[in-house]
C-alpha cells in the first residue's frame, strides 16, 4: 500500500540578516496511514521546521527544496499556494505548543470552534454547533456545552489544549501534527492527554506525527521515532527497537538521560550528553555528533555517515552502529560523587512554621470601600525543615502554592501568618529588612531562564554583584573569583562579557546557579529550575546542583512538579495540595505505598519511558481548584481517586503517622 | 547583534533621518551662513517673490524669509528640544518611582496623570503661558509639562511589568537598594520603547511650540519663529504665498522626517509591537 506521506530528501535553509541557515538537511520519512511516529531531538534539531517544512508552512525567508513530498499522491512540493490552502486544517492539521496562546481570548469557544467548521466544511450554523459537539465529546471534554459558552480563561490549561486537538480534528485530517503539544503542562494534565491521544489513536485512524524533546512521553503512544540531531535524522525505527537497542549513540543519551525513579537509592547524579546542540551555522566535514559523542573516532570527523538499515525498518546513521551498547550498559559518563556522611543526628538549618499567605483577589479601590473581601489563600500553613546539607523537596501541581512558599522564604513575599528560623535566628519577613549575613545565607535559583538574568547586564556583572555586596570582596579579587565560579558551573570562562541573549536556556540557569552561589549560601532555594529546560540538559544542572552540594554542604529546598527529579535530589519530600502540605517524610517513604491518594496520582503520572509499560492509571479528574473556593472536608476530595464518602466531605482528614516520621494528611487507614 | 545595521534596512526612516539631520545642521550652522540678518529690513524689496537674491522671497517688511526660516529653526530645535528631554527626565523618574513603589502613591499619581492627559495640550499651554507669561524658560516647562504624563505612563507600564521579572528578585536577595533597582536594573530594559516614545513627543513639541507661536504665545517677535512667521503671513497670503508657505513646509517635512525616524526606531528597537 501507498503510505500517507512519503519525504524524499527534504531540505529548509533561513536566509537572515546573519547569512544561510541550513535547518533541516536532507531528510528521507514515510508515514504510513494510522500509525503514529515520534519526532525527537533537544531544541534547535530542526524538528519543527521538518513538520513545518512538510506543510510549506514557514515564513518566507525559508527556502524548501527536495525530492518530493507527497501526501496521499500529491505532490506538497510544487503545489500552488492556494491548492495549499485547502489542505491546511482539512487534510493536515496542526496542535502547538502553548495552549494559552491557540486559542483567541476575546471569543467563546464555542464560536471559534464552529468557525473551523463553518470555514473547512462549509457547515451551516447548526450543523457546525453539532460538529462541535460531536468533536469535543470526542476529546472526552467535560460538559461540552456549558465549556462551548465560556472563554478560554475560564478553562485550564488541559482543557484548552483539549479544545485544541478538537479543533485540529474537526475535518477529519488525514495527518495530524502535534509539536510538543504536553510541554507546557503540568505533568498530571500531561498525563490525561496523553491518555486522550492514545485513546484517538485507536479511534481516528489519521496518521500522528508527533514532535517532542522528551522521549519518555512518546514511549506508549507512537508506533515509530525518528530521531533528529542538528537537521538530520540520526535513527528511526520501531518504538521497542529504539527503546530497547538504540544503535545511535545520540538516542542512547536521550534514553539515559529521562529522570528515572530509583525508588529511595541514594542520592545519585544522572547521565548526560556533554556539550550542546551546535549551531546550524556551523558545517562539520563529518558527523554532527562526532564534536559530542563519546565513541566518535577519526572516521567520524571526516566522512558523513549515511542513514543505513541495521535491522528491517531500522536505520542508523553512525558509522560504528554495532558497538553502541545496550541502554542497560549505557555510554554517557555519570559522573561520580563523592558524599561525605556525617552520619549522626542533622541539625537542622532553616525552619519555616505556620507559613500563610493570604492575597486579596483584586487590589485598587475596591480595598479601600469594601474593607471585608474574601480573601485568596494561597498557602495554608505549611511547615518546611531543611537539614544543614540536606534536600527537601517540595511537590504539586501548578497553582498548589509552592512557588509562594519558596517567596515566602526568600523574603520576597510577606507572609500573613508564620514564622521562618534560620540557625535558630528569626528571619525578617521581607527581604529589605535582612541583615547582610541572613541574606548570604540564603539564595534562590529561579524557573524562568528568560527571566532570570536581566538581558542587559553581561554574565560578569551578574556574579560579581553578589560577590561585592555579600562577601564584601574587591573588584580585583571578585572578578578572579568570577572565573572560578564560572568554571564550578561548567561555563568557559569567555563567557565573562557575554550577554543573556547569546545563553542557552540551559547555559542561562547554569550562570544562575553560579550566581546563587557565589554569595557563599547555606540554603539555595530552587523554584522548578528545571521546568522549561530539555531533558538532555535537565540532567545537567541537576548534576550541577549535586556536585555542588557535594563540596559546599548546601542545603536546598527543591521546588518541581516532576516527582522523578525531586526523587534523585531529595532527602526529605513533602507533597502540596492547594496550599496545605498532604504528605511528608523521608524521600524513600513518601514514594513508597502507602502513600496518599494525590501522590499515588502524581506517581503514576510520571511517563514510563519503556514502550512495554504495563497500564496502570491513577488520573485526577478535573482541574485543581480554585484557593478562592477551598473545598470542604478534605480539600482533595472533588478528585481523589479513593473518595471514600461523606467523611471526607464533611470533616479535615487527620495526620496519620507512617515510619520514620512519614505522615499522611488522609481519612483513610492503612 | 548589531541594530544599526538594521536600521539602513529601513529605507523610509532611514530617508526621515536624512532629512532631519539636514534641519539639525541648518540649525547649528545656517544662521552663519543666511545671506542676510534675519531683522534686516529693506522696505524697498517689501513682498518680493522668490528669486536668486531672495530664494524664499522677502515679507510684508522686506525681510528675507529664507534667513528667517533658517535662524528660526534653532528657535523651534532648543524649545522642542529641550521641553521633550525634560519631559522625558521627569516623566521616567515619575513613571518608574510610581510604578516601583506601587500602592497610594502610585494610585495618586497616575489619577494626576490622567487629569493633565484629559486636558487638550494647546489649551493647557494657552492657560499657562497667558498666566505666566511667556518666554523661552516658560515655553520649555510648559512643553516638558505637557508631555510628562505621557511618557510616564509607558515608563510605568514597562517597570509594572518588569520589577516582577526574576533578575529584580536576585538583585533584592543580595541586598541592592532601591535606587540601584529601579536604575540599574529595570530602567535599561525600558530604555527602548522610551526612546521611540520621546522622538515622538518630539515631533508633537515641534508642533505645539509652532502652534503657541502662532497665536502669539511663543517666540516674541522680532525673533524669527515659524509659527509666527505663518501667522504674520496670513494677512499677505495672496499678494505672498511664499512668506506662508516656506515656514509651513519647514514645519511639515521637519514633523515628517521626525515621525519617519520614530516609525523605524520602532520597528528596529521594539520588534513584534506593531508597525511590522
Amino acid at each position: 500500500m501507498r503510505p500517507l506521506l512519503e519525504v524524499k530528501d527534504l531540505n529548509v535553509v533561513y536566509t537572515t540578516d546573519e547569512g544561510q541557515t541550513h535547518a533541516v538537511k536532507g531528510v528521507d520519512l514515510t508515514l504510513d496511514r494510522g500509525e503514529v511516529m515520534g519526532l525527537v531531538g533537544e531544541s534547535g534539531s530542526g524538528k519543527s521546521t521538518l513538520a513545518l517544512g512538510i506543510l510549506r508552512y514557514l515564513p518566507r525567508n525559508a527556502e524548501i527544496s527536495g525530492e518530493a513530498v507527497r501526501l496521499d499522491g500529491l505532490d506538497l512540493l510544487t503545489l500552488p499556494r492556494r491548492r495549499l490552502r485547502e489542505i491546511w486544517g482539512t487534510r493536515v492539521s496542526m496542535v502547538y505548543q502553548n495552549p494559552s496562546t491557540a486559542l483567541n481570548p476575546s471569543l467563546r469557544v464555542g464560536r471559534q470552534l464552529e468557525e473551523v467548521a463553518r470555514f473547512h466544511l462549509g457547515a451551516s450554523g447548526g450543523e457546525a454547533e453539532h460538529r462541535v459537539l460531536g468533536v469535543l465529546h470526542r476529546v472526552q471534554m467535560p460538559d461540552p456545552p456549558s465549556v462551548m459558552a465560556r472563554y478560554p480563561h475560564q478553562l485550564s490549561g488541559g482543557m484548552v489544549q483539549r479544545c485544541v486537538i478538537a479543533m485540529a480534528l474537526m475535518a477529519d485530517p488525514d495527518l495530524l501534527i502535534l509539536d510538543e503539544p504536553t510541554t507546557a503542562l503540568d505533568v498530571t494534565t500531561q498525563a490525561v492527554v496523553l491518555d486522550l491521544l492514545a485513546d484517538l489513536k485507536q479511534e481516528i485512524g489519521a496518521s500522528i506525527l508527533y514532535i517532542t524533546h522528551d522521549l519518555g512521553v512518546v514511549a506508549g503512544l507512537c508506533d515509530r521515532i525518528g530521531v533528529m540531531y542538528s537537521g538530520r535524522l540520526v535513527e528511526k525505527g520501531p518504538v521497542d527497537r529504539i527503546y530497547d537497542r538504540p544503535r545511535h549513540p545520540y538516542t542512547l543519551g536521550l534514553l539515559a538521560c529521562i529522570p528515572r525513579f530509583t525508588r529511595g537509592r541514594e542520592r545519585h547524579t544522572l547521565p548526560e550528553i556533554p556539550g550542546s546542540i551546535p549551531r546550524p551555522e556551523v558545517r562539520l566535514a563529518g558527523c554532527v555528533f562526532a564534536p559530542r559523542c563519546p565513541m566518535a573516532a577519526e572516521l567520524c570527523g571526516a566522512r558523513l555517515p549515511g542513514l543505513r538499515e541495521v535491522s528491517p525498518g531500522h536505520d542508523s546513521a553512525c558509522f560504528f552502529w554495532e558497538d553502541v551498547p545496550s541502554p542497560e550498559i549505557g555510554l554517557h559518563p555519570v559522573p561520580e560523587l563523592k558524599w561525605e556522611d556525617k552520619g549522626g543526628r542533622v541539625k537542622e538549618l532553616l525552619e519555616a512554621e505556620g507559613l500563610v499567605k493570604d492575597y486579596e483577589p483584586s487590589s485598587g479601590w475596591g480595598s479601600v470601600f469594601w474593607r471585608h473581601r474574601k480573601m485568596l489563600r494561597a498557602v495554608d500553613g505549611v511547615d518546611v525543615a531543611v537539614g544543614e546539607g540536606r534536600t527537601f523537596g517540595l511537590v504539586g501541581e501548578s497553582g498548589c502554592g509552592k512557588t509562594t512558599t519558596a517567596r515566602l522564604i526568600a523574603g520576597l513575599a510577606t507572609p500573613t501568618a508564620g514564622q521562618i528560623r534560620m540557625e535558630g535566628e528569626d528571619l525578617q519577613a521581607w527581604v529589605g529588612g535582612r541583615s547582610r549575613s541572613q541574606l548570604q545565607n540564603l539564595q534562590m535559583v529561579f524557573q524562568n531562564p528568560e527571566a532570570t538574568l536581566n538581558p542587559y547586564r553581561t554574565v560578569g556583572q551578574a556574579l560579581l554583584r553578589p560577590l561585592l555586596l555579600l562577601r564584601g570582596m574587591r573588584r580585583k579579587a571578585a572578578a578572579e573569583t568570577v572565573l572560578d565560579l564560572l568554571e564550578a558551573a561548567d561555563l568557559p570562562q569567555s563567557y565573562f562579557p557575554r550577554l543573556p541573549g547569546e545563553l542557552s536556556g540551559g547555559e542561562k540557569q547554569r550562570v544562575a546557579v553560579a550566581r546563587a552561589f557565589a554569595a557563599g549560601p547555606k540554603l539555595v532555594v530552587a523554584d522548578e529550575p528545571l521546568s522549561s529546560l530539555d531533558v538532555s540538559v535537565q540532567g545537567r544542572l541537576v548534576n550541577l546542583l549535586l556536585r555542588l552540594q557535594a563540596a559546599e554542604g548546601t542545603s536546598y529546598l527543591f521546588i518541581s512538579h516532576d516527582l522523578a527529579v525531586v526523587e534523585h535530589l531529595s532527602d526529605e519530600i513533602a507533597v502540596m495540595y492547594l496550599g496545605k502540605v498532604v504528605e511528608r517524610g523521608p524521600a524513600g517513604r513518601v514514594l513508597r505505598p502507602p502513600y496518599h491518594p494525590y501522590t499515588e496520582a502524581l506517581l503514576s503520572a510520571v511517563p514510563d519511558p519503556d514502550p512495554a509499560a504495563a497500564d496502570v492509571r491513577v488520573r485526577l479528574k478535573g482541574s485543581v481548584p480554585s484557593p478562592l473556593d477551598i473545598p470542604t472536608g478534605c480539600r482533595f476530595h472533588p478528585r481523589c481517586p479513593r473518595f471514600l464518602g461523606d467523611l471526607c466531605v464533611e470533616s479535615e482528614p487527620p495526620w496519620r503517622d507512617g515510619e520514620e516520621g512519614h505522615r499522611i494528611l488522609c481519612h483513610i487507614t492503612w | 547583534m548589531s541594530r544599526v545595521p538594521r536600521l539602513s534596512k529601513e529605507p523610509v526612516a532611514f530617508a526621515g533621518a536624512v532629512v532631519f539631520v539636514f534641519f539639525l545642521l541648518m540649525a547649528v550652522v545656517g544662521p552663519l551662513l543666511v545671506p542676510y540678518e534675519y531683522t534686516e529690513l529693506v522696505p524697498a524689496d517689501r513682498l518680493v517673490g522668490p528669486s536668486a537674491d531672495h530664494f524664499f522671497g522677502t515679507d510684508q517688511l522686506g525681510r528675507d524669509v529664507f534667513s528667517r526660516v533658517v535662524v528660526g529653526s534653532r528657535n523651534i530645535f532648543f524649545l522642542a528640544g529641550s521641553g521633550t528631554l525634560l519631559a522625558l527626565l521627569l516623566g521616567t523618574s515619575v513613571g518608574l518611582f510610581s510604578a516601583y513603589y506601587g500602592g497610594f502613591l502610585d494610585e495618586i499619581i497616575t489619577r494626576l496623570l490622567d487629569v493633565l492627559l484629559s486636558i487638550p495640550p494647546l489649551l493647557l499651554g494657552l492657560v499657562l503661558l497667558g498666566t505666566v507669561g511667556s518666554s523661552k524658560m516658560n515655553l520649555v516647562m510648559v512643553v516638558a509639562l505637557l508631555y510628562l504624563p505621557s511618557i510616564a505612563r509607558v515608563v510605568r507600564s514597562m517597570v509594572l511589568d518588569l520589577k516582577t521579572r526574576e533578575f529584580v528578585d536576585a538583585a533584592r536577595l543580595r541586598g541592592e537598594g532601591d535606587l540601584y533597582i529601579m536604575f540599574r536594573e529595570i530602567l535599561p530594559s525600558a530604555v527602548p520603547p522610551l526612546l521611540v516614545e520621546g522622538s515622538i513627543r518630539f515631533a508633537y513639541s515641534i508642533f505645539l511650540v509652532a502652534s503657541l507661536g502662532f497665536l502669539g504665545l511663543g517666540v516674541q517677535p522680532p525673533s524669527p519663529d515659524w509659527g509666527l512667521q505663518i501667522n504674520e503671513a496670513r494677512n499677505y497670503f495672496r499678494q505672498a504665498p511664499w512668506m506662508l508657505l516656506f515656514p509651513a513646509g519647514a514645519i511639515s517635512t521637519l514633523v515628517v522626517s521626525v515621525n519617519l525616524m520614530s516609525d523605524g526606531l520602532r520597528r528596529v528597537l521594539v520588534p513584534g509591537q506593531g508597525g511590522g
